[in-house]
């Protein structure tokens, strides 16, 4: 560690020394290429190694000696198992973003200019700020059974309100009928995503030139049509990075699912269960090209990204 | 592209500075292992012969490194216990504990990084650590003393490949029901010595209109491993330890008739709506109570019966009265007759990456019937198959029925069958399917799935 340490500030000393002693009419980008190298390094160490090593190891078998070819990118698209689990995914990168931007394009619009605007915006972003773990214990609690017995209390709020109304209590987190828990997991994640969406998309609102909802207010539109000729235009470029934004971090999404269900019940994702084949079930190959295929999934995604928000600049 | 400013040199000084200020204060972050332990029970230091470490030459201001996943606050007693050999011997041990062991020790190995010690807790890991040709094979005077204390079923788990490379360090029983000695007294309930006593007083319990068991499989991402034990359990009763054996390398197929009738076996009890669970719901339930919280329901008096091992006793709260009249206490889940006695369990084995004098000396020293009674005076909740242990060193009356139950003569010990399956089945489909079992699959599909998840060979 001190060694490694050490070493950094060792190789930063020379960098800036080598900057320092460049002269001439170039001397600023050959400066800026210099400060760019460590980060080039890095990046190249840290990142497209084990990158390349990862699709490398991805067609070898559970121990990492035998090549098998693709058979691992069989096992994932034919077995039953690792289906449900493409398909959980694929469920949760359809709804997490759209409900989620909904959500907070909608809240942003709506606060927008009210007289407790930043306490309200305060409140949805809150959720921001805790980690995923806690946000999965929390909500956790929230789905929590007890058994309906005379005696017993319910602890989850769900349930308790269900009791209230009149029902029996349900298994919240182990029912998997119409996709139940897997729905129950990802209103976590829009709890806790929408926030973000709801300030950038503010940002965006606020930044529509007054001008133009002067004259739209002078012309006497309804707010109706205020928002769908006027807002959404204005703020598409944001939602599409918002969206793309969210659908990035909800492909990945582990920490939720693995909290609260362990990926049991049918509710395992993606990043899930390249955790549980690479150390449980120790399974190598199976791990990298799980990786594999969520790197090609989000590929597109974060490229699309960079395009929106390179446009928007 | 960059801005230039400011004098090129003043800046190389400060950002060298900088750097090497900011090396030196996250250094200062790293971590003293502080020792924080509550309870002290001075018995570690009692004398030992010191005598007996001559054999290994002089090893004063010697270090061995541990390396375990016995963290705080069960490490405390075994910290005691390597102290009159660190007074005998003048070395000095240095003990690392890391919840993540398991997976680290495994990383370090293939590193080359070993510790000198390491005490691993599953036959199938031991397997994987001695593959990375990193781990060295025990010292005949530690051999010598695994045939002494141990039996021979003990020294074949700490054997790979025909090599003997790890001693037996503690274990624990997993074939015990917890249940309340008060309520049974009150009821007129006998523990039961026949699996079919054990059906009999179920129904006897059912009849009076309370669920008899309580039941608990929820363990975050391991959510599932307790039924392993009781289809392992079942698996010893109901086709003995040969048959076993074969079950266990996969000699036998895992959805053939054998493990099917395990598994039928366990489901008359697990799936069972007149049976569980008490006090906590559905058969359901079972899959979503953690099984720390479900044997708790005996003390609520919403159950009777709970089949866990010997480490639940931890999971009551301080002051609950574990002993034969008490509040809670357990008894050896029966064999199919008197006649047999299959015990299920696990425990750790103590492997050494070194072969350096104090490292074999060490090695000696837990594999004595004086450190495993050192040992026991030291801690609570501890046992050890060890033959030299003195029952009466052990202070709980759980402990002491766990040691009676390793050192009966009748008893056939059998590892955890699940931690020498290969990861793949042992502690992933086996998990998981199980899950899936309690909450509806069918046995046949269950153990289909299992068998498919078998690494191909």
């Amino acid at each position: 560690m001190l060694s490694a340490l050490l070493l950094f500030a060792a190789v930063l000393g020379i960098i800036l020394f080598l900057a320092s002693r460049v002269r001439g009419k170039r001397s600023d980008n050959a400066v800026g290429y210099l400060y760019l190298l460590p980060v080039v390094l890095m990046l190249a160490v840290g990142l497209v190694y084990p990158g390349l090593r990862t699709i490398y190891e991805s067609f070898f078998d559970a121990r990492g000696s035998a090549f098998i070819g693709i058979d691992n990118y069989k096992t994932i698209f034919t077995d039953h198992d690792q289906l449900v689990v493409l398909a959980n995914t694929i469920i949760w990168v359809v709804i997490v973003p759209l409900l989620a931007t909904a959500i907070g394009l909608v809240y942003a619009i709506l606060v927008d200019r009210s007289r407790f605007e930043s306490f309200a915006k305060a409140l949805i972003f809150l959720p921001m700020a805790i980690s995923m773990v806690a946000a999965g214990v929390i909500w956790k609690f929230m789905y929590e059974y007890r058994v309906d017995q005379p005696n017993v209390k319910q602890i989850g709020l769900i349930n308790q309100i269900i009791v209230w109304l009149g029902g029996k209590p349900v298994q919240l987190l182990i029912t998997d009928t119409f996709k139940l828990n897997t729905l129950l997991l990802i209103v976590v994640f829009i709890w806790i995503q929408a926030g973000f969406a709801m300030t950038v998309l503010s940002a965006a609102i606020k930044a529509i030139p007054d001008d133009i909802v002067e004259a739209a207010r002078l012309d006497g539109v309804n707010p109706w049509s205020m928002f769908v000729k006027i807002t959404l235009p204005s703020v598409r470029p944001t939602i599409v990075v918002v969206l793309t934004t969210i659908a990035i971090g909800t492909l990945k999404v582990f920490d939720v699912v693995r909290t609260m269900t362990g990926g049991n019940f049918n509710t395992s994702v993606i990043a899930n269960e390249f955790y549980s084949q690479l150390i449980r079930a120790d399974n190598q190959g199976l791990a990298a090209a799980l990786a594999v295929v969520l790197f090609v999934l989000v590929t597109p995604i974060v490229f699309y990204n960079i395009r929106q928000v390179r446009q928007e600049a | 592209m960059f801005g230039h400013s400011g004098s090129s040199r003043s800046r190389v000084a400060l950002a060298g500075a900088l750097s090497v200020g900011l090396a030196f204060s996250l250094t200062a972050c790293g971590g003293d292992d502080k020792d924080e332990s509550g309870a002290t029970t001075d018995t570690a230091a009692s004398s030992i012969d010191c005598a007996q470490f001559s054999q290994f030459g002089d090893l004063k201001g010697k270090t061995v490194s541990v390396y375990t996943g016995i963290v705080t606050p069960e490490d405390t007693p075994h910290k005691k216990s390597y102290e009159p050999f660190e007074k005998c011997t003048g070395a000095t041990v240095k003990y690392e504990g890391d919840k993540a062991f398991e997976t680290q020790v495994l990383v370090r190995a293939k590193a080359g990084n070993p510790p000198d010690v390491a005490f691993v807790p599953q036959p199938g890991l031991l397997k994987q650590l001695v593959d990375t040709g990193k781990a060295v094979e025990a010292p005949k005077e530690v051999a010598d003393n695994v045939d002494k204390w141990w039996g021979k079923d003990w020294k074949a788990y700490g054997t790979v490949n025909g090599k003997f490379y790890a001693a037996p360090l503690g274990a624990n029983v997993k074939s015990f029901v917890w249940y309340s000695p008060k309520e049974f007294a009150e009821k007129g309930y006998t523990v039961p010595t026949t699996l079919d006593e054990l059906k009999q007083l179920s129904d006897k319990i059912a009849a009076t209109g309370s669920k008899p068991w309580c039941a608990g499989i929820g363990s975050g991402d391991a959510t599932g491993w307790p039924v392993t034990d009781w289809v392992e359990d079942f698996m010893l009763r109901l086709s003995g330890p040969d048959t076993y054996d074969k079950w266990v390398k996969h000699e036998l197929p895992f959805n053939g008739p054998e493990s099917t009738a395990a598994w039928n076996a366990v489901g008359d009890y697990l799936k069972n709506d007149k049976y569980v669970n008490g006090g906590l719901g559905d058969v359901k339930s079972v899959a979503s109570t953690t099984f720390q919280d479900a044997g708790l329901q005996i003390l609520e008096g919403t159950c009777s019966l709970h089949r866990q091992a010997s480490f639940y006793a931890a999971n009551f709260t301080k002051g609950t009265d574990i002993s034969k009249d008490g509040d809670i206490f357990a008894f050896y889940l029966p064999g199919k007759d008197t006649t047999t006695k299959p015990v299920l369990g696990g425990g750790e084995f103590t492997l050494a990456f070194a072969d350096r004098p104090e490292v074999k000396a060490f090695q000696y020293y837990l594999s004595t019937d004086t450190w495993a009674n050192v040992k026991a005076k030291a801690s609570t909740g501890w046992v050890s198959a060890n033959k030299g242990l003195k029952v009466e060193n052990l202070s709980s009356p759980i402990d002491q029925l766990s040691a009676q139950t390793l050192q009966d003569p009748a008893a056939q010990f059998r590892f955890d069958g699940s931690d020498m399956m290969p990861a793949a089945v042992g502690s992933n489909a086996f998990w998981k399917q199980a899950t899936a079992w309690i909450t509806g699959q069918d046995t046949t599909a269950t153990v289909n799935n299992i068998e498919n998840a078998w690494p191909k060979k």
